[in-house]
């Protein structure tokens, strides 16, 4: 392949056609991390990187390049770059978390899930922007600006969107054709809401099966990683290789990770799809709702059987997440201290509290302040029961609403977010508007549930909408099956229009 | 209940977050606006519920009791804003 026409081509192919052409000898692996690296130089304009690395990915497609001239086994990924989410620490490479407490850092390990990604061949092309620590859904938080969505909408319009958050970086480099997948991390809503904005498709696993072993924690009892990538095979085959036992996890499943894209099937005769009640509110954008119904009915033309169902305290989902969260977090962060890594500022003749104090407020932005402090008030003697242990309870009610539901279904379908994404800056004003935007992804959070957004199709503005789909636990590969049946319906082949 | 000025200082001060005045009061309407929304979990019945501490039944393991790393100082310092003579460096403390 020589011709650039040709070189644009490899952008546009999916893992699994990268990884089996480069098998094949259609092309070699440094031909597809050259074309690569080419996009993500031409792109600064979406902001998605915070550390681009060539060289990274050139060193490993020559690997494979060498692997395969020697005849040798070929690894599962060889040949493949992906972007890796700047929350996962990666050995000599700076990892941020977006963040300017830790701009400098560059960790002298590896996170259990990115090494095995490049154990299996899998090449580096940067790491991704994102909001800071995760917290956010529009990745307006993250101290190296914004991420800018590569859609626009039609007619004109050439406002700057939300490639939505956590995971925007991800989201916008994956629908750029940036990179063929990419890392992402959800707490409660980080991979879906984002793959849901731009386009492609994500999923969070059941919590446990990927290890959070080296990823920057934000609150422990729901970081969950998962791939981002444009089809629901590919989101299977990289998921086999992010997830697994790891004993420096303690919250780990020792369990065998399933053959999930062997297993792919998109017929699903036999599977009762539940339709919960409680996410159609009065008020849902009658553009979700529309979509919605459409994906109910590609599933009931793939075989699936419908029922309705009811997650009853659904509408409790979100405060509880925003108790839970921002608790775990005011924990967690506490390790920035301006001691052992990131950051410090030690005033003239501070001393160590005012060294933290002083480090926090230089390190942090407003949006992580805000969640310490919520954190911190909710844990604080007095309060603790009333809110902290009462959120745990109905964290409870939650689960058991699944559960229930589960009962009666095999999976559920519901919209992934309730509006396609939004213009920078429209909910920025409003801590409370932007939560809002976690209101569908939030609940499966709770409950530790597999979890996928597969692409719905186009609204009105020519933005794309999402559908979620939720699984019983330990459940993926149903969940992989429905975003097969779905993507195999909707046929989403829309792409934003380069403008970057 | 609804949180005052001296309330976010103190929050802050537990926080260990250094802030201004003027920053301590935006953050009073803003911390009441989400404290007053969560609020609404108090009407949830939970009678007889235990709180969730792991959503996916798992039980905490234990290895065996024989070292597994160790010899890594200078890795372990790498990343300090301040090390001397193998120690992470503070100010100096005096209580």
């Amino acid at each position: 392949m020589s011709n650039p026409a040709d070189k644009s081509a490899l952008t546009d192919l999916t893992v699994a056609e990268i990884r089996d052409g480069f098998r094949a000898g259609d092309f070699s692996a440094r031909e597809v991390a050259e074309a690569f690296n080419a996009n993500v130089a031409a792109a600064k304009a979406l902001n998605a990187f915070i550390v681009e690395t060539p060289e990274k990915a050139l060193e490993a497609a020559d690997a494979a390049d060498r692997a395969k001239a020697a005849g040798e086994p070929l690894k599962p990924l060889a040949g493949v770059p992906i972007g890796m989410k700047d929350l996962f620490c990666t050995e000599g490479v700076q990892t941020t978390a977006a963040s300017h407490m830790l701009e400098g850092f560059t960790p002298t390990y590896e996170s259990t899930v990115s090494k095995k990604l490049w154990d299996a061949g899998a090449g580096m092309l940067g790491k991704l922007n994102l909001d800071q620590f995760a917290m956010g859904s529009s990745n307006e938080t993250s101290y190296y600006g914004n991420v800018i969505s590569p859609w626009r909408r039609g007619g004109g319009d050439n406002a700057a969107l939300a490639p939505g958050g956590s995971s925007g970086g991800s989201s916008a480099a994956i629908s750029a054709r940036l990179c063929p997948a990419a890392t992402g991390t959800d707490t409660g809503g980080s991979i879906r809401q984002p793959a849901a904005f731009t386009g492609i498709s994500g999923i969070k696993p059941t919590y446990g099966r990927c290890s959070r072993w080296g990823i920057v924690a934000f609150a422990s009892s729901l970081d969950q990683a998962g791939p981002m990538a444009r089809t629901v095979r590919d989101n299977a085959i990289l998921l086999e290789t992010m997830a697994g036992f790891d004993p420096k996890d303690s919250t780990s499943l020792d369990l065998a990770v399933p053959q999930w894209e062997a297993n792919l099937s998109s017929d699903l005769k036999g599977k009762k799809v539940g339709i919960p009640r409680e996410y159609r509110p009065d008020g849902l954008n009658a553009e979700i709702s529309a979509m919605w119904d459409r994906g109910i009915e590609w599933l009931k033309d793939a075989g699936a059987e419908v029922v309705e169902v009811s997650l009853p305290h659904t509408k409790y989902a979100l405060p509880t997440y925003y108790i839970i969260a921002p608790a775990e977090a005011s924990s967690n962060l506490a390790r920035y201290d301006g001691v052992r890594y990131g950051q410090r500022d030690l005033p003239d003749g501070a001393g160590l509290q005012d060294m933290y104090a002083a480090t926090r407020a230089l390190g942090f932005g407003p949006e992580v302040k805000r969640r310490i402090m919520i954190g911190t008030y909710v844990l604080s003697a007095g309060f603790y029961d009333a809110y902290y242990t009462q959120a745990q309870k109905v964290r409870a009610l939650i689960a058991r609403d699944f559960e229930q539901a589960f009962e009666k279904c095999d999976l559920l379908l519901t919209p992934t977010a309730p509006s396609a994404s939004f213009a920078l800056g429209e909910k920025q004003a409003d801590p409370l508007a932007m939560y809002l935007n976690d209101v569908f992804t939030v609940p499966a959070s709770l409950a530790g549930l597999p979890a996928m957004a597969v692409p719905g199709g186009l609204d009105a503005q020519g933005l794309p909408l999402g559908l979620q789909i939720v699984g019983k636990a330990l459940d993926e590969q149903t969940v992989l099956n429905a975003g097969l049946a779905i993507e195999e319906r909707a046929g989403f082949t829309a792409r934003p229009e380069k403008w970057w | 209940m609804s949180i005052d000025l001296q309330t976010v200082k103190k929050i802050a001060s537990l926080s260990r977050i250094s802030v201004t005045d003027a920053e301590a009061e935006a953050m009073v309407p803003e911390l009441n606006n989400i404290l007053g929304w969560v609020e609404q979990l108090g009407e949830v019945d939970v009678t007889g519920v235990e709180p969730m501490t792991a959503v996916i039944p798992n039980t905490l393991r234990l290895r065996e009791d024989v070292v597994t790393d160790g010899n890594v100082r200078d890795r372990v310092l790498a990343n300090a804003p301040q090390a001397e003579h193998g120690f992470f460096a503070v100010p100096k403390v005096i209580e």
